[in-house]
């Protein structure tokens, strides 16, 4: 309360800064996306201006034609003339609409030729970003602490469109997003960019932007993706290609480092007390969601892990379920999610705590000896 | 309900030489093949379901009425969208629209009851179980359907609760009853007209009901394999929409959206019908092109079934399918405008008043044109990318459903009301309840148009800052909608309980039509002997 109290000027500050009241939609950060408003607004001013005239006349009736005033109702009925005016004339609006908006759809469905392409895979409920032609790969979850959405802390000036790891993209570079699934289906939506492509599991869609100015653009999924869809944000930082192109080498050294470093701590042993408390931060970052805090679970949705057989007694389970992940539901494999060290640290956490107690303590070897089917 | 039975009886005496009694008690509603009897049913059915699905929207506004999650938790806002969905579409909107078929139907036609009264009996018997399975899932553990109204797989197969099994014996009962009172209308229609009634002299509420029911004839089988579909996959085995075992996710939409989109014709289609006996009583001028209004509603029926794409633009479609897609949905503008003119040429020059079911039909053609305006640009494929799944959407469905259906089945309410009761409804709440349901509406759904705009998806439990301050005025616009549909709840018991000023047969100075000419409350039988229709 007291924390609460004492941020609250700065939350206030920050709120001025967010539009409130916003009526339309963005021009965005590309040209398509600029395409795109224009022709909304193209739609909009026509679709006004039909409305206008409609509503104008239905007035005038309402006004002048009422008993009140005297009116007698006249006696015709039916006007071939009239009708085929008003069919004919509606059609040759259409067609004004039609042919900017097939132009556009043309260039925008057109994702050949790409300088960069991204591997974008949702799954419940966070994204997974691979560069297809450097050695990059990582997921992108929300940064959005669980006492801002619970009203405990106040909220922070981008709450809810906030991630761990950003996507980087370089500007000026035609950027091709190839876009899949893990679980359900998901929706990639940055509106500065002025798209959404869904993203289906066992197919890829693909999809392009070529972003004209350096920046942070914030999104959102836009399909209904189970329990967790509101908070599944999409942060894309584009940056200079000079900028990018050293970000780029940069994550590519630390990724090979930190591959190197996993086979080294594959030798070390992590005591008790580390385990558990590496394991708790993994768990409240990936299982958290589904499981709970508290390791209830969702009854009839997201099984308990406290208390569970699995989870006290079948240890070589345990491992293969988040090695391996289960078929038919909503477990995914975190193989690739988590290095071996985190896994030994989360599944050492739930063997241990909400009193499952079991004592057991798993280290980062026997999760490599299960992956390679020892 | 006694007095009911007392008037009628009466007035049966008089008018022929009908000796049986009618039946009393909770029996006569149970085992009633009367199409009075079975169109009361339905009305009540759907006005019930209507308040309970309204309730599920008011936790949804509650919820979202500021940033953060303070009443429910995510899994459950899920199941109150879907389950609102549901109730609405086929618990609220399609029963009332075949409530009103079963009542008027067969007084609009000279006909002395629905060809096929026992199944009608049957059809709406079972609906109540439908419903009762439906909810009853919200009780159980994992909750009831949390995956959107539309359940597109895998997340309503692979990844859905195990109570998905009752929300597909709940649709397959709710189609079967469909099935059931589509058949009836047409039935009836085909051969039960009175002599002299051709087929482009049938008002055009019987036009439109009537192609409608063979809309629902072709597409309530569809979303029945359909879930038939996500049973299997789900419990049996099956790979239809699971691409691991060769199905594809996309095809449960192409399936979905083809029975969905002829759906939403089913539910505005009548609508059409009812404005289209409105707005001429109360101009006192014939209605104007009616034989283009017969073509353009069967021409919306055919199109509706070559759009259904236009709902999943951002799937991943061929460009090709895309403007196939887009040039087919813009089209469906020109009939459905030719409508809209149609009612305002026949406003024109005429001699206009306004009592409440005026005032319900002019609203219903302003905010229902509103409606269909931003689905024309929701039609327009690149514009859609942004458009699609944000609130931009809710603001056009709710437009042509709310204002659209929801407004046409009250306007025909206020309309046939004082025929079936024989007492003019109380008309200062009759107001109270139009001005409070139009002012609030607006102040609902029109900021959603907004808020889409500027980038809130759909089907979110919690939200963005800058978006707090419109959610705030469009869950204060649901409140104030939801209570004041309470009045209409009052004003409809007083109507039950016959309250009001006695009504002649013709109730409004310029009402037309075969149902207009029979006695004031409507006899329990009608028509036992055909009239002649000149």
């Amino acid at each position: 309360m007291l924390s609460a109290l004492m941020t609250t000027p700065v939350f206030a500050e920050s709120k001025d800064h967010i539009e409130q009241y916003q009526l339309n939609m963005t021009k965005g950060v590309t040209d398509i996306s600029a395409g795109v408003y224009d022709m909304h607004m193209l739609m909009f001013i026509i679709c006004v201006v039909i409305g206008a005239a409609v509503f104008i006349a239905m007035f005038i009736s309402m006004y002048f034609h009422r008993k009140s005033r005297g009116a007698k109702p006249a006696n015709f009925h039916e006007s071939v003339k009239v009708e085929i005016a008003w069919t004919v004339i509606p059609f040759v609006i259409l067609v004004v609409m039609a042919v900017p908006a097939m132009n556009l759809l043309i260039d925008m469905e057109d994702a050949s030729e790409p300088d960069v392409s991204i591997l974008v895979t949702g799954s419940q409920w966070k994204w997974h970003y691979k560069y297809m032609d450097n050695d990059v790969e990582y997921y992108s979850k929300l940064a959005t602490q669980a006492d801002q959405i619970s009203g405990k802390l106040p909220k922070g000036e981008n709450y809810l469109l906030e991630v761990d790891r950003p996507l980087v993209i370089p500007t000026g570079q035609k950027v091709r997003f190839l876009i899949t699934s893990d679980d359900v289906i998901h929706s990639w939506w940055v509106p500065d960019f002025g798209f959404k492509q869904d993203a289906n599991p066992g197919f890829i869609n693909d999809a392009w932007t070529n972003v004209n100015e350096p920046g942070v653009y914030r999104g959102q999924c836009a399909e209904l993706c189970g329990k967790d869809h509101g908070f599944m944000p999409i942060v894309v930082i584009a940056k200079e290609p000079a900028e990018y192109s050293k970000w780029i080498s940069e994550q590519e050294a630390v990724q090979q480092q930190a591959k190197a470093e996993e086979q080294r701590l594959l030798s070390m042993n992590m005591t008790m007390d580390e385990a558990m408390e590496q394991g708790e931060n993994v768990y409240n970052a990936n299982c958290a969601a589904c499981h709970m805090p508290n390791g209830e679970g969702l009854p009839g949705v997201f099984p308990a892990l406290k208390g569970s057989q699995i989870a006290v007694a079948d240890q070589p389970k345990h491992i293969d379920i988040l090695i391996n992940g289960v078929t038919g539901s909503a477990m995914q494999s975190y193989a690739k999610q988590l290095t071996m060290s985190e896994i030994a640290a989360v599944v050492t956490y739930e063997r241990n705590a909400w009193g499952n107690d079991t004592g057991d303590l798993v280290q980062a070897k026997d999760i490599n000896s299960a992956m390679n089917g020892q | 309900m006694t007095t009911t039975t007392d008037d009628t009886q009466h007035d049966s005496h008089a008018d022929d030489h009908h000796e049986h009694h009618i039946p009393y008690g909770i029996t006569r509603w149970l085992y009633t093949t009367n199409h009075k009897d079975i169109g009361t049913l339905y009305l009540w059915f759907a006005f019930i379901m209507f308040l309970i699905g309204g309730a599920m929207a008011m936790v949804i506004r509650a919820e979202l009425f500021q940033p953060g999650l303070q009443i429910v938790e995510p899994h459950f806002f899920n199941q109150m969208t879907t389950v609102h969905g549901l109730i609405m579409v086929f618990g609220a909107v399609m029963p009332a629209f075949t409530g009103l078929a079963n009542w008027l139907i067969p007084m609009m036609i000279g006909a002395p009851d629905m060809a096929l009264p026992r199944m009608n009996n049957w059809s709406f018997w079972i609906l109540p179980f439908a419903f009762l399975i439906l909810l009853s899932s919200l009780f159980l553990e994992g909750g009831g359907p949390a995956f959107g109204w539309t359940f597109y797989a895998p997340l309503s197969t692979t990844y859905s609760a195990d109570s998905t099994a009752l929300f597909v014996f709940a649709v397959h009962i709710m189609g079967a009853s469909s099935i059931m009172g589509a058949i009836n209308v047409i039935v009836t229609i085909f051969n039960m007209r009175a002599p002299g009634m051709t087929w482009m002299k049938m008002p055009l509420f019987v036009w439109t009901w009537l192609i409608t029911a063979f809309l629902l004839i072709a597409v309530m089988p569809v979303l029945a394999g359909a879930v038939t579909m996500v049973l299997t996959d789900k419990f049996f085995g099956t790979s239809f929409f699971d691409a691991a075992g060769g199905g594809d996710p996309v095809m449960f939409q192409h399936i979905f959206w083809f029975f969905g989109h002829p759906e939403v014709y089913i539910m505005i289609l009548p609508a059409f019908g009812i404005i289209s006996a409105i707005i001429p009583t109360f101009a006192r001028k014939r209605l104007f092109g009616y034989a283009s209004m017969v073509y353009a509603t069967a021409s919306i029926a055919l199109l509706s079934f070559i759009v259904w794409a236009h709902h999943m633009f951002t799937t991943g479609m061929p460009v090709a399918a895309e403007l196939f897609f887009m040039f087919a949905t813009m089209l469906i503008s020109v009939p459905t405008g030719v409508k809209i003119f149609n009612w305002v040429a026949t406003m024109w020059r005429g001699s206009m008043t306004f009592e409440v079911p005026m005032l319900f039909a002019i609203a219903f053609i302003v905010l229902f044109t509103i409606g269909g305006l931003s689905g024309l640009m929701l039609a327009i494929v690149p514009v859609d990318f942004q458009y699609h799944d944000t609130y931009f959407v809710v603001a056009h469905f709710h437009y042509v459903l709310v204002t659209g259906a929801i407004f046409s089945i009250m306007a025909a309410v206020y309309y046939w009301l004082p025929k079936w009761t024989g007492k003019m409804f109380h008309i200062g709440l009759a107001k109270w309840h139009f001005w409070c349901s139009l002012i609030s509406v607006n102040v609902l759904f029109f900021p959603m148009h907004f808020v889409g705009l500027a980038g809130m998806p759909r089907r979110i439990p919690d939200y963005a800052l800058q978006f707090a301050d419109f959610n705030k005025w469009i869950s204060i616009g649901g409140f104030a909608f939801g209570l004041s549909q309470l009045i209409f709840l009052v004003l409809l018991i007083k109507a039950c309980k016959k309250q009001g000023e006695p009504v002649s047969a013709q109730v409004w100075e310029g009402a037309e039509g075969l149902e207009w000419e029979i006695p004031s409350p409507a006899p329990y039988h009608t028509f036992e002997t055909p009239p002649v229709v000149k």
